[in-house]
């Protein structure tokens, strides 16, 4: 008999048991490991999966402040382009300005500089003018300056025409206050007497003659009488001097004002 | 010279005895049980571990997709009872490198025993999976006519269950005793490696018709429920 049933049971019964061992010592603890492996792989891959996305969220956001920054950097680049374009604007303006305010400081201080020494050339002109006529009349007479022109007074009233001659008459007559001779210097008694005698010989008149020092006036003689006035000065000649020496000085400092400023200033500026 | 370690009895008392089927059955089920412990003991939940536990995951994943792809849907419910059943016949074929040796399965009452189990397990899962009432008129189908044959067909498969192996592992070991005495040199050992792949080999094919068997038993329900859910849908 090849089958032994006592056998048969007891391999049954062993089978069985080897089944609940290999159950609990086996299948149970590697189908257990293996789950936890693929859970664990599996929170990795979404922990990964996570972080990835963390990460694509954080180069996002970098990527935008990047180009934030980069917007912002423009803006600003062109705002002090701007700024700086309008500041040299200004600074160009102000130097203009500037160039300008000089210019025409420079210009006045020429013309100023100019009349000054107009006016000196006149003045010394006219003391040289004294000197020389003073010195003349000096050395070629024996009277002096105050009597000659105390003389060419007395002889320019009796030079006077017949209308002129009745024009002061009348004048002197309506007037009320006293003829008034006016000198530049104080005349002396024996000049005093003849300019009166003159005046009563011209005028055929009685009048009260009274006489004044002038200092302003230019080395003349003047007779007014009720706004009439008749004079001999040299003051006339030194201004027709005058005129001629400022003609000839208006056109030279003409020229050097336009040689001072040369045509290449304007187009620095 | 005896055809069945059964008949090598060790101790005896009464009925009771301890032949050569029990003691090696028991000796495979040490070495399965404490080679499970050490092997299981420090398992590795991490991405490396140890080769044994790596040999070992490799069987229980191949066991189980095997399982799943003969059709049972659940594998790990199976895989305890259909899973034993492969490594106990494979340790006990690849245990006959050792010399005196005798396998287990070498034993018609080990195959039978085996067999019994499968013819127990079958109907249990099949009531487990679809109920008494149904499991029971699966018998009765297609008509009521194929009854007999069906029972029939129960007992004669367990029976070629039984019969296949032990004639495998018998005609084996048999064989390797035989050419031993007349070629006692190369060619054993070359029948040997031919009984080793056999051994492997029939392992297989058992565990897979038990497989084949619970599959049929609980397949009808899971078929009309597929056919229900592909109405539904």
């Amino acid at each position: 008999m090849l089958i032994d049933w006592y056998t048969v049971v007891a391999q049954a019964l062993n089978f069985l048991i080897l089944v609940w061992l290999l159950k609990r010592l086996l299948y149970k603890p590697i189908l257990n490991a293996l789950d936890a492996r693929e859970k664990r792989i599996a929170t990795e891959l979404a922990d990964a999966d996570a972080r990835k996305a963390e990460a694509r969220q954080e180069r996002d956001a970098f990527k935008r402040k990047n180009e934030e920054f980069d917007r912002q950097r423009a803006a600003l680049l062109t705002s002090a382009m701007n700024q700086a374009t309008a500041e040299r604007q200004q600074l160009i303006d102000n130097a203009r300005k500037e160039s300008d305010a000089l210019r025409a400081q420079w210009q006045e201080a020429l013309r100023s500089e100019h009349q000054n020494l107009s006016e000196e050339l006149t003045r010394r002109t006219r003391e040289e003018v004294f000197a020389i006529a003073r010195k003349t009349l000096a050395d070629l007479a024996t009277t002096n300056l105050e009597e000659q022109m105390a003389d060419a007074f007395i002889g320019r009233l009796h030079k006077l025409d017949r209308m002129e001659r009745e024009e002061l008459e009348s004048e002197f007559k309506a007037a009320s206050t006293p003829a008034i001779v006016r000198s530049t210097f104080r005349l002396p008694a024996t000049q005093r007497a003849a300019i009166e005698d003159a005046i009563r010989d011209v005028l055929a008149i009685h009048t009260q003659v009274q006489f004044e020092t002038a200092p302003d006036l230019v080395s003349g003689i003047e007779l007014t009488a009720n706004g009439r006035k008749i004079a001999w000065s040299i003051g006339q000649y030194l201004t027709s001097l005058q005129e001629r020496v400022d003609d000839l000085l208006d056109v030279r400092p003409k020229a050097t004002t336009k040689a001072a400023v040369p045509p290449e200033h304007h187009a620095n500026e | 010279m005896h055809l069945s370690p059964d008949d090598v009895i060790y101790w005896q008392y009464g009925f009771i005895k301890l032949n050569a089927t029990i003691a090696f059955t028991w000796g495979l089920m040490l070495m399965l049980a404490i080679g499970s412990t050490v092997i299981t003991r420090n398992l590795s939940t991490g991405l490396t571990r140890s080769r044994w536990q790596n040999l070992l995951e490799f069987l229980v994943t191949a066991i189980e997709k095997q399982i799943e792809e003969v059709g049972l849907s659940q594998p790990r419910k199976h895989l305890s009872f259909l899973g034993t059943i492969f490594l106990f016949i494979a340790l006990a074929s690849l245990c006959t490198i050792f010399p005196g040796y005798e396998p287990p399965t070498g034993s018609l009452s080990t195959t039978v025993a085996l067999a019994l189990c499968v013819f127990i397990a079958v109907p249990l899962f099949g009531i487990e999976e679809q109920g008494v009432r149904e499991y029971f008129t699966s018998y009765l189908k297609p008509t009521v006519v194929m009854l007999p044959f069906n029972i029939i067909s129960e007992f004669s498969r367990t029976l070629a269950l039984a019969i296949r192996l032990f004639g495998n592992m018998m005609s084996g070991a048999m064989i390797v005793g035989i050419l031993l005495t007349i070629t006692p040199f190369i060619f054993p050992i070359v029948m040997s490696l031919l009984g080793l792949l056999t051994g492997m080999v029939q392992a297989y094919i058992f565990s897979i018709l038990a497989t084949v068997y619970i599959a049929a038993a609980t397949q009808t329900r899971q078929r009309e429920i597929h056919q229900d859910s592909g109405i539904q849908d």
